[in-house]
């Protein structure tokens, strides 16, 4: 069995339906990216799981234990961490710290040990005695993930860890998921955006409540239907708009070139002749492999259509 | 107007003894799309409230839309937009209320506001999102009235500061296709990001780093010069060299 | 001007479109007039006081009557133990206990000197001054009406109280008037401190700075809802006023509406100087609380006689605009004056309000650079 279980959670707000029998594994040791558009239910899981709202049907179980059950001890096993800063700006990264693992009851040698260690994964410790308010946003997400870790949780729910939070950073960040994630932490964790997800062991998509599509990076990707040719060189919109109009074909500029996105029923061979016609060099034209960005910009755009197909 | 939407020679701010911008110099040509990226903290923000003239700089040469960002940041103000995901709009007025409200900031008539408004919405497809209140409507059309907000006036100049963070793949295509359509229409793009795949979509992208601009180019003739497969790894080595890598 | 007039809509958007905080600014001043003109009303009614009537006679039971017939005074429910009396006062059952030694007709008949017992409890100061006025007046009432002629001088029975105020003068009279300006200046001060640290907070007045928008146009256009909303509230204020505490209304209702504008325009100036100082709309709340509350109630002359404060605190009272409206509004109310006698305090408030926008104005600019 899984260590994380969700089992046809269903959940609706007065009107909407936020989760639609939603059904996922996660592995213990291994991490899950979240994607999906704003309102797919993203933040209606996250809480789910965080024990913050009950479901109207359905089950979680961690490590085999009802997540829903009140007398189930879960706040121990579990660390969140929240999209928006949660932290007192007021405070320093130290007190900060102290604070959280006293809310635990984390204290002496035990919560020093603990700090020095998490000082050594965020090198923090230089930053010690700096208010959290005046941290980089980078060096604030790493405190927040070290107070969501004081504890030793084995299930962390994170909520957009990275967002606003520079590339130098973001790496960083998700070496420590990857460290943690061989120390046997598992990781539930949501982002919008797909070169994070893709270092994720599976990915989930999640709209309108359902899901969409579960599986690695390579998985996902591979179930992109039909092909994309890259077209280099600036392209003004006219010769864009001639693109667009070739017969079963859809165009899109995607920086210093152009993407061409054909059906599962027609071939590159097929299409480069007439790409080459409208007087582009046939070097500048390269077949391109399916991110699993296209994929998810697919089934976003015909949501439905293929509904949650299992990889 | 001169040729260059942006010019600026060794512009430098300081705070007290911090020295925020460290003396940069850029052009950036009418129409062009201009990344410009850097780390948390790297002086970004800085240099466009110079640009914008919220902030006078302490030394150094600039113009924007012509005019001098010494001297003239009233003329400025008119001839750019400013965006930011975060925080350009009221959240408890709605989309063409905040439009009707930072029209008449530039002192456009209700006449060219309304008509911009109505070529707005079918521009940028704003639907009935327009007339919902923008605290209450999904970000990524929250973002889309924002973007129609700064281009109300026609500015030549758009300067946009982190316009996509927390959006989803989806909305973000869609409002790289509505840059693209503005630069192709003649509009200067400038624009801040943490996402290097946003960055492969300018045509030339800085990077700044404690106040300096460490990189300058087209992303492809950087990422070849620096034997950088992507713009992510290109980044993290100028920036990090020797961080960890994973 | 199209500015001002988007940038006052936009402004009134954000009112009306806020219920809560809307309801909590209507109803606010009118609990607070309501409170503070119950508590610091002086008059004290229904104090319990104990009698030991040791003469026993129709004389002594007919001084006590008057007591009890007074409405000043209720008797205990418990009766006192006369071994020890002051236990009565120990537990709260009453206020006072007034003792009447034997021989008090004899001393009434022969109008010789007698003296009647009277023990306060003390840790209420306001009510035992009352209960003291109380007894002083109803018992030379009592004597007045037994023993002397009118005008004669009274030998005996007096209990000598120095009378700090006279208790049939409606205090509300007096107090709620200078009440609403002190309360029209704390609520006008608090709703503007809070709208230009509110858009620096949340990042809008960035935007609004990247717009050719003037600082002045900002200050106006923020200025001009409030100045109605807190009109309003003065309006709901004054009313409360005359209908529940039941102030009389002698002069021109004109008159109080045109200065009564003039008076929040310059409190709600307070607030944006405080606004273009603070950063954060807490920081805002708090200097405004303090910049409004202190000063309009210790040097307007709402409770404390400026005259007979120190040459220092009289100078610092010229700028505390609640000193001059609470001039105008009693002079209005009570006494029915003209505009020829408000004219000064009505130009003063013109200055500060001026003053505080310009002040207001300028350090804003300043802030861009």
């Amino acid at each position: 069995m899984a260590f994380l279980e969700i089992d046809n959670l269903h959940y609706r707000y007065d009107e909407t339906t936020a989760l639609d029998n939603l059904s996922l594994s996660v592995d213990r040791g291994s991490i899950c990216a979240l994607v999906g558009p704003d309102g797919a239910g993203k933040t209606t899981l996250i809480r789910l799981l965080c024990r913050l709202i009950a479901p109207q049907t359905g089950t979680v179980s961690i490590d085999g234990e009802d997540l829903f059950d009140v007398a189930t001890p879960l706040t121990d096993r579990l660390g969140y961490m929240p999209q928006s800063f949660s932290l007192y700006t007021d405070l320093s990264v130290e007190e900060n710290l102290r604070f959280y693992a006293g809310v635990f009851g984390l204290t002496g040698s035990a919560y020093i040990e603990k700090r020095d260690y998490l000082y050594t994964f965020s090198r923090l410790g230089p930053f010690a005695k700096r208010r959290a308010g005046a941290l980089s946003g980078g060096m604030k997400q790493k405190l927040a993930l070290s107070c969501a870790l004081l504890h030793d949780p084995e299930l962390l729910i994170l909520d957009e860890p990275t967002t606003g939070v520079d590339p130098v950073s973001r790496r960083q960040f998700w070496a420590i998921l990857d460290d943690l994630r061989r120390a046997g932490v598992t990781i539930f964790v949501s982002t919008p955006y797909m070169d994070e997800a893709s270092r994720a062991d599976r990915i989930t998509c999640l709209f309108s409540g359902q899901r969409l599509a579960t599986g690695t990076a390579d998985e996902v990707a591979a179930t992109f239907i039909g092909s994309i040719l890259r077209i280099d060189g600036v392209a003004d919109a006219d010769r864009l708009a001639r693109l667009d109009a070739l017969a079963g074909v859809t165009a899109q500029r995607f920086g210093a070139g152009v993407h061409l996105y054909l059906p599962s029923d027609m071939s590159a061979d097929e299409v480069m002749p007439r790409v080459v016609e409208l007087g582009i060099p046939r070097s500048a034209i390269t077949e391109r492999t399916p991110s699993v960005e296209d994929r998810f910009i697919q089934l976003m755009s015909g949501a439905g259509e293929s509904e949650a197909d299992n990889v | 107007m001169s040729d260059s939407a942006v010019e600026i020679r060794n512009l430098t701010r300081r705070f007290g003894s911090f020295t925020a911008v460290d003396g940069i110099s850029l052009d950036v040509a009418s129409g062009e799309i201009f990344g410009f990226l850097g780390a948390n903290g790297a002086g970004k923000t800085t240099a466009i409230r110079m640009l914008c003239g919220l902030l006078v700089p302490t030394s150094g040469l600039g113009r924007v839309a012509g005019y001098d960002i010494m001297k003239e940041s009233e003329r400025i103000k008119r001839s750019i937009g400013y965006m930011s995901q975060k925080f350009s709009l009221y959240p408890d007025l709605t989309g063409r209320e905040n439009m009707q409200f930072y029209g008449s900031a530039y002192q456009m008539s209700s006449t060219d506001i309304n008509r911009r408004i109505g070529e707005l919405i079918e521009q940028l497809d704003l639907g009935d999102f327009v007339d919902r209140l923008t605290g209450s409507i999904p970000v990524g059309w929250r973002q889309r009235v924002a973007l129609a907000n700064a281009i109300l006036h026609e500015p030549s100049i758009i300067f946009l500061d982190e316009p996509t963070g927390s959006v989803d793949p989806v909305y973000r295509r869609s409002f790289w296709s509505l840059l693209y359509a503005l630069a192709e229409a003649g509009r200067t793009i400038f624009v801040t990001t943490h996402y290097m795949d946003e960055a492969e979509f300018c045509e030339r992208i800085s990077i700044m780093d404690a106040g300096r601009i460490i990189a300058l180019g087209r992303p492809a003739d950087l990422k070849r010069d620096h034997e950088a497969t992507t713009l992510e790894d290109l980044f993290v080595d100028l920036v990090d060299g020797k961080g960890p890598r994973a | 001007m199209k500015r001002i007039r988007w940038l006052a809509l936009k402004e009134f958007y954000h009112i009306i479109r806020d219920v809560r905080s809307l309801m909590i600014v209507i109803a606010m001043p009118i609990l607070m007039t309501a409170m503070y003109g119950y508590a610091i009303s002086l008059d004290i009614d229904n104090i319990t006081l104990a009698v030991i009537d040791h003469d026993r006679t129709s004389e002594s039971r007919s001084l006590v009557e008057r007591f009890y017939a007074s409405g000043r005074f209720v008797s205990p429910l418990h009766d006192v133990d006369l071994a020890d009396p002051t236990a009565t006062l120990r537990r709260g059952d009453a206020v006072g206990i007034l003792v009447i030694r034997p021989g008090f007709s004899e001393a009434v008949a022969q109008t010789d000197d007698f003296t009647l017992g009277l023990t306060l409890d003390g840790s209420d100061a306001s009510v035992a001054n009352a209960a003291q006025a109380y007894v002083s007046t109803i018992v030379a009432e009592f004597t007045q009406d037994r023993l002397l002629p009118p005008g004669a001088e009274m030998p005996g029975i007096r209990i000598s109280q120095t009378m700090l105020y006279n208790p049939d003068l409606k205090s509300a009279h007096f107090f709620v008037p200078g009440l609403v300006a002190v309360i029209l200046l704390m609520i006008s001060a608090l709703l503007t401190s809070i709208t230009i640290a509110r858009e620096k907070e949340s990042g809008t007045m960035e935007q609004l700075l990247t717009t050719p928008v003037r600082p002045h146009e900002i200050m106006i256009g923020k200025l001009l809802p409030y100045i109605v909303i807190a009109f309003l509230d003065g309006l709901l204020v004054v009313l409360f006023a005359l209908v529940v505490f039941g102030v009389p209304f002698a002069g021109s209702v004109g008159l109080l509406i045109g200065f009564g504008i003039i008076y929040v325009a310059a409190s709600l100036a307070i607030g944006m100087l405080v606004s273009s100082i603070a950063k954060t709309q807490q920081v805002a709340m708090m200097i405004a609380l303090a910049a409004t509350l202190m000063p309009s109630v210790m040097l307007s002359g709402f409770v404390f006689a400026i005259k007979n404060m120190p040459p220092a605190l009289q100078a610092i009272s010229h700028i505390v605009p609640a000193k001059y409206f609470v001039t105008i509004i009693r002079g209005i109310m009570l006494k029915g004056s003209s505009i020829e006698v408000l004219i000064v305090p009505a130009l003063s408030l013109i200055a500060i309000l001026v003053v505080l926008m310009f002040i207001a104005t300028r350090r804003f600019q300043t802030r861009l650079a």
